[in-house]
């Protein structure tokens, strides 16, 4: 990753060689003078090409750039011959050559998501979900996918660090013996442990037993992602601390209040399947569920949501209680943010589904939202059918939070503080001097993945073991426990939370299988097998309690305008980089955002009214105070925002996370936030500034073009009309002047209902992981060069204020008249015996003619060489690369090959087993991952295949049919089931396109 | 004035005109020809290896079946390579104080990896997968030559595009029955074209699929 850096680098210097021999240039024509002129047609025209336009490089430049890779093209052919190292003893089971899959736990906020992890001779290369257990349901998401990436990130931490020199791990433990003998001896003061919540019951073990061992050891819990919210949250809605745990395959009308029930929190897999399950609609007979969100920011589960009303933040318990009121038959008060009208019509539809209805409060709303969802659920009798509740499974017996330890340590209180995989100085609120607090302890341990900005205020620093390298155990959201096993040995020495407990418990001998293994000692040796197979240990949910009844406090109707007026500010984790722990991931910085389409870098989201109120532009710079604190952020406009409220990422902006993360832009929203207000904050102050940011989004287009790209519909025209899908379409053209093909063994074929995808992300970053897809930067990003095969396309319809969001993911069509075919002039894009649209890396010149033709712009092109092959430079994330699948190189290329390396190995082993390729054997890295199982793909030629049936729904459309390109990746038309009371309030209308 | 031109002249330029000709011809044969010729793909050039393993002496000599190293070759891509252990099974026993088995002992010992050079070597981009041809009928001698001839191992065809293609574009030539997969002394039956022909039917081979370009390059 050393080498994006150096690459960009470069390129900023070549683009600045090139600045400097254009000016004082002579001219030599008035038409070389107005070319001027030109470039700023070319800018209006097409933003993105704009700064493009003037990067020349001079010939002497370019000729020294290209002698040296011509140079270099040489030496590659002077390679001794391959060697073969064959294992000294075979492990049982290894045949070299296949891949071996194991079942792990992923963690997610410190909850458990399971994994099944493919491994080629002890690599692991690939995450893929794990069916069995229930946060996953066979399901990853964007950030599981990326941790190979992470594990072989070559800036991980490699050493233990004293004093920030190497040291090593014995000199640590040494340590740690010393100040146990000097606490034995009694002349010590308290002894600090700072963790973030988890879910692991070996480390909730280990730190009770802790506490009974070591008596002035106070625990404090750092908690940046608001993990423990829900919890909280109740305990103060309710006097007890219970997690809702939603079961929306039951549900048949759901509301959101402020939750984002499909992107976050550590059931959203499994929440985002089973509502995706309840609108799996292909006849016009079939049932549907309705959703209703009210939230104070975009999310995806807004986008999806039948009725979605935007309120501030701080509107959302008013409204909530409004509806309480009216589901109890009265009435509610004045001044809601959201028409009387609309939520009489709510709380009307609530208590006709009756127990088939559930309310979901955000984890980061108020108590106050908890409680009337609490109650609401109570009342429509929804409690221990579509909602249970259980303890939180990250219960941990605790002292305090990182404030608690703050004030203590600068008060003298500890000669000692652990710090075990948490990153306080970056993702403490502001008004914490977490540095200070640090400074004022004797001795300062901190673990971690990276050497990040808490480590650098550590005496200590322990190289973390990734979750990959560890043994360990995590609870589900429904307190499912499920074992974490290592897919390899620490590359980097790195130790896991457990070992490091147990040497300040004074075992340093034991390794971290048996203090797991110890946890579960009640079970025996062939259930403990069983589990580690299965990647769940059985039995293991937590029981469902009855709530006590809600505390309902007053919150009135309208809240009061904050003192001095100001904006209302919202805070959200980063749905991929979180609280800044995966900054240093090129994936997730590279993978679009899924509102926004924003990479490497955040910005202020604003409304548009709100936009235009200011006067700011997307991506002026505005400055937002509040608290007295400040910071400096790039707008942008994002229809859907509540008004006069500005949503801000945290994870962005870290100082010291490594070279991939410094290439990125963006402002650190934790320096904004305060212990008191660490989801919402009234009352900032919003500048806008003179100068303008870097802002780079991969799509520059929100609208169709009055083309029907996605076709939308209610549920309702579709019962009236099965063909609403096609209504005006015009008849598709039967002649073609391409080749006829047939195809006599299989076809290939996909189909993507748009009603199910939610836009998450999952299925891009599975395609990047299983395909060997490079990243290529900022920079390149920003001239539209990402190279993605996959993208998930997100167009709005309606009224900017309240629009609706469609999401198109757009793979390659793998059209049957393929305009890529016949326009390539060495026969690099060819037609196969199945339908696949091959592409020979080999033969391919790049003339890009391919992609010119391509009307679904799909293909990718290697401009620069943006992954390194070379042993030498590829660095250690060479290891994760798929070897099934080649590394593509400059000048060359790409796009979706259907996961052509799957079909492969599923013929193969179909023909050796002298039988058909089944249905479902071929599964595409995007539709493993999917969570809403929105993606299915096999074989057109099997009538019993599942794609047959999708695509034999009325709703299937293909895109850009008109062009006669018989895509053989066709799309279910998106459904959506509003109440036909609301119908009339402008998002409700039909039609497509 | 005198001639500008010797009567040598002649000579020189009767030489240029029917030599430019030839050095063209000479240029374009060698472009055609270096690429394919053994010295270009390394076919027929044994390679030292850290233990001078005879597949003469094991197979032929003694009968070792391929498959008892390379046990790999019927499940997966990779046809394997013995492990340390493997050679040790019988080394164990048999020529303990060799000279040049010692690297095999240190092996053992150190838990230290033999490296082999590899013989049959292809391009990074290109997917053979052994289990498949085993399975189809192709013997292991048709592509790695008269194995138990070779007291060094030596990379017996030239491995290159048109020469696997040879194959798949017309594979019934170089089928045998299964049970005839893994022997070096098999000699083709008489009735071989009738055998070859069912063996086609019989296994779903199917040519017209076996030249798209994903079934080797991905």
């Amino acid at each position: 990753m050393s080498a994006t850096a150096d690459r960009s680098a470069r390129r900023a210097a070549l683009a600045a060689l090139g600045q400097a021999g254009r000016d004082g240039r002579p001219w030599r024509s008035l038409d070389e003078l107005d070319a001027d002129t030109a470039a700023r047609a070319v800018e209006t025209a097409f933003p993105a090409l704009a700064d493009r336009a003037g990067a020349t490089l001079d010939r002497r430049t370019l000729l020294k750039l290209m002698g040296a890779s011509l140079a270099m093209a040489g030496l590659t052919a002077c390679g001794e011959a391959e060697q073969i190292v064959p294992y000294v003893r075979q492990p049982e089971n290894v045949v070299p050559g296949r891949p071996r899959f194991f079942a792990t736990t992923l963690p997610s906020d410190g909850y458990g998501i399971g994994a099944l992890v493919e491994s080629h001779e002890g690599r692991p290369t690939k995450v893929e979900g794990n069916p069995d257990h229930p946060a996953s349901r066979g399901a990853t998401d964007a950030v599981m996918q990326a941790a190979v990436l992470a594990l072989f990130d070559p800036e991980r931490s490699r050493t233990p660090l004293h004093q920030g020199r190497p040291a090593g791990y014995a000199a640590f433990l040494a340590a740690v013996a010393d100040l146990r003998r000097q606490r034995a001896a009694g002349t010590r003061r308290g002894l600090a442990l700072i963790v973030e919540p988890t879910t692991s019951p070996t480390a909730k073990a280990q730190i009770a037993g802790l506490r009974q061992a070591l008596p002035g050891l106070r625990v404090f819990v750092h908690d940046p992602l608001g993990t423990s919210a829900p919890g909280a949250a109740l305990e103060a809605a309710s006097g007890r601390a219970l997690v809702p745990v939603p079961r929306l395959e039951r549900a048949s009308t759901l509301l959101s209040l402020d939750d984002d029930v499909l992107g976050e929190g550590p059931g959203r897999l499994a929440h985002a399947r089973a509502f995706a399950a309840g609108r799996r609609v292909r006849r016009p007979g079939d049932a549907m569920n309705r959703l209703y969100a009210v939230e104070s920011t975009p999310t995806i589960t807004g986008a999806a949501a039948d009725h979605r009303k935007a309120v501030p933040p701080d509107g959302v318990a008013a409204v909530a209680r409004g509806l309480l009121a009216l589901v109890d038959g009265g009435a509610a008060p004045d001044g809601l943010p959201v028409a009387p009208d609309w939520l009489a019509v709510l709380a009307d539809d609530l208590r006709q589904a009756g127990d088939r209805a559930l309310a979901m409060a955000g984890p980061h709303q108020t108590p106050a939202v908890h409680a009337a969802a609490l109650a609401l659920n109570a009342r429509l009798g929804a409690t221990g059918r579509t909602v249970a509740y259980i303890a939180p499974p990250d219960a941990l017996e605790a002292d305090g939070e990182l404030a608690d330890f703050c004030a203590a340590a600068e008060a003298g209180a500890f000669d000692a503080a652990f710090v075990l995989d948490t990153n306080p100085v970056h993702t403490a609120p502001a008004d914490l001097d977490v540095p200070a607090a640090l400074a004022a302890v004797d001795l300062v341990v901190h673990s971690g993945l990276h050497v990040d900005e808490t480590a650098r205020h550590a005496d200590w620093h322990v190289p973390a073991a990734h979750p990959l390298e560890s043994w360990s155990d995590l609870r589900a959201y429904d307190g499912t426990a499920s074992p974490v096993q290592p897919l390899i040995r620490p590359l980097f020495d790195g130790r896991t939370q457990h070992e490091i407990l147990a040497a300040l418990a004074g075992d340093f001998e034991s390794g971290p299988r048996a203090l797991v293994r110890a946890t579960w000692a009640d079970r025996d040796e062939p259930a403990w097998q069983a589990a580690l197979k299965a990647g769940v240990l059985p039995d293991t949910a937590a029981a469902a309690v009855a709530p006590p009844a809600a505390r309902l406090p007053d919150v009135g109707g309208r809240p009061a305008p904050a003192a001095g007026g100001g904006l209302t500010l919202r805070f959200r984790a980063d749905p991929f980089l979180r609280d800044g722990r995966n900054a240093n991931s090129a994936w997730l910085q590279e993978l679009p955002q899924p509102l926004t389409k924003l990479v490497w870098g955040n910005a202020a989201l604003l409304s548009p009214a709100t936009a235009a109120r200011l006067g700011v532009d997307n991506g002026q710079m505005i400055a937002i105070a509040e608290g007295g604190r400040r910071i400096e952020a790039p707008v942008w406009t994002t229809p859907g925002q509540p008004d006069e409220t500005v949503t801000l990422t945290l994870g962005h902006g870290r100082s010291h996370a490594g070279a991939v993360a410094a290439l990125a832009a963006g402002y650190d929203a934790f320096r904004l936030r305060r212990t008191a207000a660490p989801w919402m904050a009234r009352g900032a102050e919003v500048t806008p500034l003179g100068q303008t940011g870097r802002l780079i989004t991969t799509q520059h287009h929100q609208a169709m073009e009055d083309r029907d790209v996605v076709r939308h519909a209610t549920l309702a025209a579709f019962r009236d009309d099965p063909e609403v899908m096609h209504a005006g379409e015009p008849p598709p053209p039967d002649e073609s002047l391409y080749p006829e093909w047939e195809y006599p063994h299989q076809a290939w074929g996909m189909a993507i209902d748009q009603t199910a995808c939610i836009g998450c992300m999952a299925c891009v970053a599975a395609c990047q992981s299983e395909n060997t897809i490079a990243t290529v930067g900022p920079q390149e990003s920003a001239r539209g060069h990402e190279m993605h095969w996959l993208r998930i396309d997100r167009y709005y319809a309606g009224e900017p204020d309240d629009p609706l969001t469609l999401f198109q993911p757009v793979p390659c069509m793998h059209c049957e008249k393929a305009p890529c075919e016949p326009v390539c002039p060495v026969n690099a894009t060819v037609h196969t015996h199945d339908g696949l649209n091959a592409q020979v890396y080999n033969r391919c010149i790049g003339t890009r003619y391919c992609s010119q033709n391509c009307p679904y712009k799909v293909r990718r092109f290697n401009f620069l060489d943006y992954q390194p092959f070379d042993p030498g430079e590829a660095g250690p994330q060479q290891a994760m690369r798929n070897p099934d699948v080649s590394v593509r190189s400059r000048g060359v290329m790409e796009k979706c090959t259907y996961c052509v390396q799957r079909i492969s190995a599923a013929r193969i082993d179909a023909k050796i087993d002298e039988r058909e390729i089944a249905d479902g054997a071929v599964v595409t890295a995007c539709q493993q991952a999917c969570p809403t199982q929105a993606i299915t793909f096999g074989d057109l030629n099997d009538p019993q295949a599942a794609v047959v049936a999708e695509k034999d729904s009325p709703l299937d459309y293909a895109l850009l049919a008109h062009l006669n390109t018989r895509p053989r990746t066709t799309y279910l038309g998106r459904l959506r089931n509003p109440n036909p009371r609301l119908a009339e309030t402008g998002e409700g209308d039909g039609g497509h396109g | 004035m005198p001639q500008l031109f010797r009567a040598r002249a002649n000579g020189i330029a009767r030489l240029l005109v029917w030599g430019a000709p030839v050095l063209v011809l000479a240029v374009l044969a060698v472009s055609v020809m270096l690429p394919r010729s053994d010295f270009a793909t390394g076919s027929g050039r044994a390679l030292a290896q850290p233990v001078p393993f005879s597949h003469q002496h094991h197979v032929d000599g003694l009968g070792l079946d391929c498959r008892y190293c390379h046990d790999a070759v019927e499940t997966s891509a990779f046809a394997g390579l013995p492990a340390t252990e493997v050679c040790m099974t019988c080394h164990s026993q048999l020529w303990t104080e060799a000279e040049a088995l010692a690297p095999v002992r240190a092996s053992l010992a150190s838990g230290e990896p033999l490296r082999w050079q590899r013989v049959n070597s292809l391009p990074d981009f290109t997917y053979f997968n052994h289990a498949i041809h085993v399975d189809k009928g192709v013997g292991c001698v048709t592509c790695h030559g008269p194995v138990e001839e070779m007291p060094l191992t030596w990379q017996a065809k030239p491995l290159t595009m048109g020469w696997c293609l040879e194959c798949h574009r017309d594979p019934a030539p170089n089928l045998r029955p299964p049970d005839a997969v893994f022997r070096t002394d098999w000699t083709p039956p008489d009735d071989i074209h009738a055998v070859r022909a069912a063996l086609m039917q019989e296994l779903d081979i199917d040519p017209e699929t076996m030249t798209d370009c994903y079934v080797c390059h991905r």
